[in-house]
């Protein structure tokens, strides 16, 4: 609580305290009338002031004026009673006030409260550096250290900023960036993102990234501008109320005269001014907007802000809409659903045992970093003896042929076999083909493909689950490939050899058939699909600039289950955004009618301001809950 | 040129007023008040004096919302 709203609290006390006792007090006429009034100073006195300067300032429809209009005007309807000889209802003005102070005190701790909670998730800003300068240790501002300075992380720190590890080696916990809490080892070389904590141990780190451009800097400022994004629903609300309180108040005068006169002059009955005026006042007090002004930012905020602990970036408001309202979702394979790393699937064809094949192909391939040698090497699994290595010589694009223990090993692809006279195999299956052959003898091949993600097959169901129909895959790898994925995870649409133009094309062409389409790639050569998708989701973004520019949806680690999750979210704080809205109208338009009626009574009507706002903000409250529950679940 | 400022508001209808408000002031180009995180980013116009147009800003929110607060 701040100095503000304490100083309301005790406001709120005292004129709360005030008002019963003066119940037991024995006054009458203009005593009484005094007496009254001390509760309704303390209460009121601002928005008094409030309103006297929206007049003067030539801004009178705010909140302040109309609760100044309806508490004062029964409070003289009060007086106007006690001239007239009955005793003058001043609580009823009295309690307006109270209750609409105390409407908007919840208002504001509810707001600063889930405004902390927020920003607690996404406490993630380093305070300090540790760098080393003429051999002591200093600790300065992240936004003083330059790109190639060496940074000093001891166990339980915060990394500061982007760079890469030149000494020590530790886990880091990535879980406030990615959702992820199994932390990750991390040892020389490796990168390291800023906004990640250092678990074990002490790290030097040479600098490649300065602050503002760092990890942590960009997504501040993505989750900090997302809700200046409005959404549909927001801006509704913001015309609607620009429209409403003006009819409302016009509604308020006309009821206040128009029934009175039309009594005198058409029916010959009594005018009866103060019950109309009365039910006017009624009227002011519905009149504010602000259950629906403040619970429906409140509830993006909260998704936006519970998304990005998962590890998911959702970039405004708008986006939220558009996520929840998604019909087909277009993947694209390498790097989303599969890994993008290569793996050793099956030996064909072998006349030598499998494991002795693979080791002479991850030997003659030992020197090379080519993502495919790595993976013979990783099949291998021991470590590489070099000096049975030599004479390698590679062949660009087609293999390569060395000296292995004094025999001659030729691996690579149909051609280098071909060249060398060597007949190979063709294989049927999908990925790409390493042939081995020694002393120009054919000894068999390997297949190598990718390897379809874990949560793949569990992301697909998910989405279907949830009511997404159409789920397309492209890929610009081969055909038979992409069926063989597409198969294993039931997806019965799906493009192949597509070039990232045709990419782009197709995805136009989704995007004009079907209803709103998103689209979910890795965002290295997919940006421009991305961007043209009514939802760009960028996965594994985790210091990729050009995928957060491009994408609306950002997932940093490449788990596609976030997608499902995300989709979740959008469609739980729409949910909520809806009922909020209707909850809210409904109940005003009946307490409108009946305060017209004459049925409802102030105190109805500050239920329905007071109130309903109340009530929206709880329920807006359920989307931290929501977002709390998944990330626990998933952990 | 952009700029983003920290802010005080207690009510999100006071926020939008402050929106509007900024916006309408001579040498903002365009204004956006985030209420949930408080700031608010002002979009200034080509050669505009930025200190002066924010003490107009400033000038201009307190006299739709007095208890409001821009930290320059």
């Amino acid at each position: 609580m701040n100095k503000k709203q304490k100083k309301m609290l005790i406001r709120i006390i005292a004129a709360s305290v005030l008002l019963t006792g003066l119940h037991f007090v024995p006054i009458n006429g203009a005593l009484r009338f005094i007496a009254y009034m001390i509760p309704y100073y303390i209460i009121g006195n601002d928005i008094i002031k409030k309103a006297y300067k929206g007049i003067i300032n030539l801004k009178p429809f705010d909140e302040s004026l109309l609760m100044a209009i309806a508490t004062l005007g029964a409070i003289i309807l009060a007086i106007y009673n006690e001239i007239h000889g009955q005793t003058g209802d001043y609580v009823e003005a009295i309690a307006v006030m109270l209750f609409y102070q105390i409407g908007e005190f919840f208002q504001s701790t509810a707001v600063t409260k889930s405004r902390k909670h927020i920003s607690e998730l996404m406490d993630i800003r380093p305070d300090y550096a540790n760098i080393e300068r003429n051999g002591a240790i200093e600790k300065v501002n992240p936004n003083e250290v330059s790109v190639g300075d060496t940074i000093i992380i001891t166990a339980g720190e915060k990394v500061p900023l982007d760079g890469i590890i030149i000494e020590g080696n530790s886990t880091i916990n990535t879980s406030a960036l990615t959702g992820e809490s199994i932390p990750k080892t991390a040892g020389i070389n490796d990168e390291i993102i800023s906004g990640s904590i250092n678990l074990t141990g002490l790290l030097k780190v040479r600098v490649t990234k300065n602050f503002g451009e760092s990890t942590v800097s960009k997504i501040l400022e993505l989750v900090e501008n997302a809700s200046s994004k409005k959404s549909k629903s927001e801006n509704f609300i913001t015309k609607f109320a620009r429209v409403y309180t003006p009819i409302v108040v016009f509604s308020a005068i006309i009821l206040a005269i128009l029934p009175p006169v039309f009594r005198i002059t058409f029916l010959n009955m009594p005018a009866l001014w103060s019950t109309w005026i009365y039910r006017a006042l009624t009227f002011l007090v519905i009149s504010c907007p602000c259950a629906l002004v403040i619970s429906i930012p409140l509830t993006f905020f909260a998704g936006i802000g519970g998304a990005s602990r998962a590890g998911i970036l959702i970039k405004g408001s708008n986006c939220i809409e558009t996520l929840s309202n998604i019909k087909t979702v277009v993947f694209d394979k390498t790097g989303t659903l599969t890994q993008g790393v290569f793996e050793v699937n099956a030996v064909h064809h072998n006349k030598i045992d499998e494991k002795q094949l693979i080791e002479y192909a991850a030997l003659a391939e030992s020197t090379s970093l080519h993502p495919i040698a790595l993976s013979l090497k990783k099949a291998y699994n021991k470590k590489i003896d070099l000096t049975r290595v030599k004479d390698v010589q590679e062949i660009s694009g087609n293999g390569i042929i060395a000296q292995i223990d004094d025999t001659e090993v030729i691996a690579g692809n149909e051609k280098i076999m071909k060249k060398f006279g060597i007949e190979p195999i063709i294989c049927h299956s999908s990925g790409t083909i390493i042939h081995v052959a020694i002393n120009k003898n054919y000894m068999g091949h390997i297949v190598i493909s990718d390897v379809i993600k874990p949560e793949a097959e569990n992301t697909i169901k998910e989405l279907k689950k949830i009511g997404i129909k159409n789920i397309i895959m492209l890929t610009g790898d081969l055909k038979k490939a992409a069926q063989n994925v597409a198969e294993k995870l039931r997806i019965t649409e799906f493009y192949a050899e597509l070039l990232p133009n045709d990419k782009l094309n197709k995805m136009e062409e989704i995007i004009n058939n079907k209803n709103t389409a998103a689209f979910a790639g890795d965002g290295i050569n997919d940006a421009p699909v991305l961007s043209r998708a009514d939802i760009g989701i960028a996965m594994g973004a985790m210091g990729s600039d050009a995928a957060i520019e491009a994408a609306d949806v950002v997932l940093m680690d490449d788990n596609p289950l976030k997608i499902p999750l995300a989709v979740k979210i959008s469609k739980k704080c729409l949910s909520i955004v809806k009922q909020n809205i209707l909850f809210a109208l409904i109940v005003k338009f009946i307490c409108l009618i009946l305060g017209a009626a004459g049925i409802a009574n102030m105190w109805l009507a500050v239920f329905a301001d007071v109130g309903v706002m109340i009530l929206c903000i709880l329920n807006a409250f359920r989307m931290l809950f929501f977002n709390d529950f998944h990330v626990k679940i998933k952990s | 040129m952009k700029k983003t400022y920290k802010i005080e508001v207690d009510c999100a209808n006071c926020a939008n007023l402050m929106e509007e408000t900024a916006r309408k002031t001579k040498g903002v180009n365009n204004a956006v008040v985030n209420f949930m995180t408080q700031k608010i980013e002002i979009e200034f116009s080509e050669n505009a004096d930025v200190s002066s147009v924010m003490q107009e800003v400033i000038k201009n929110c307190k006299k739709i919302e007095e208890d409001c607060e821009i930290y320059i």
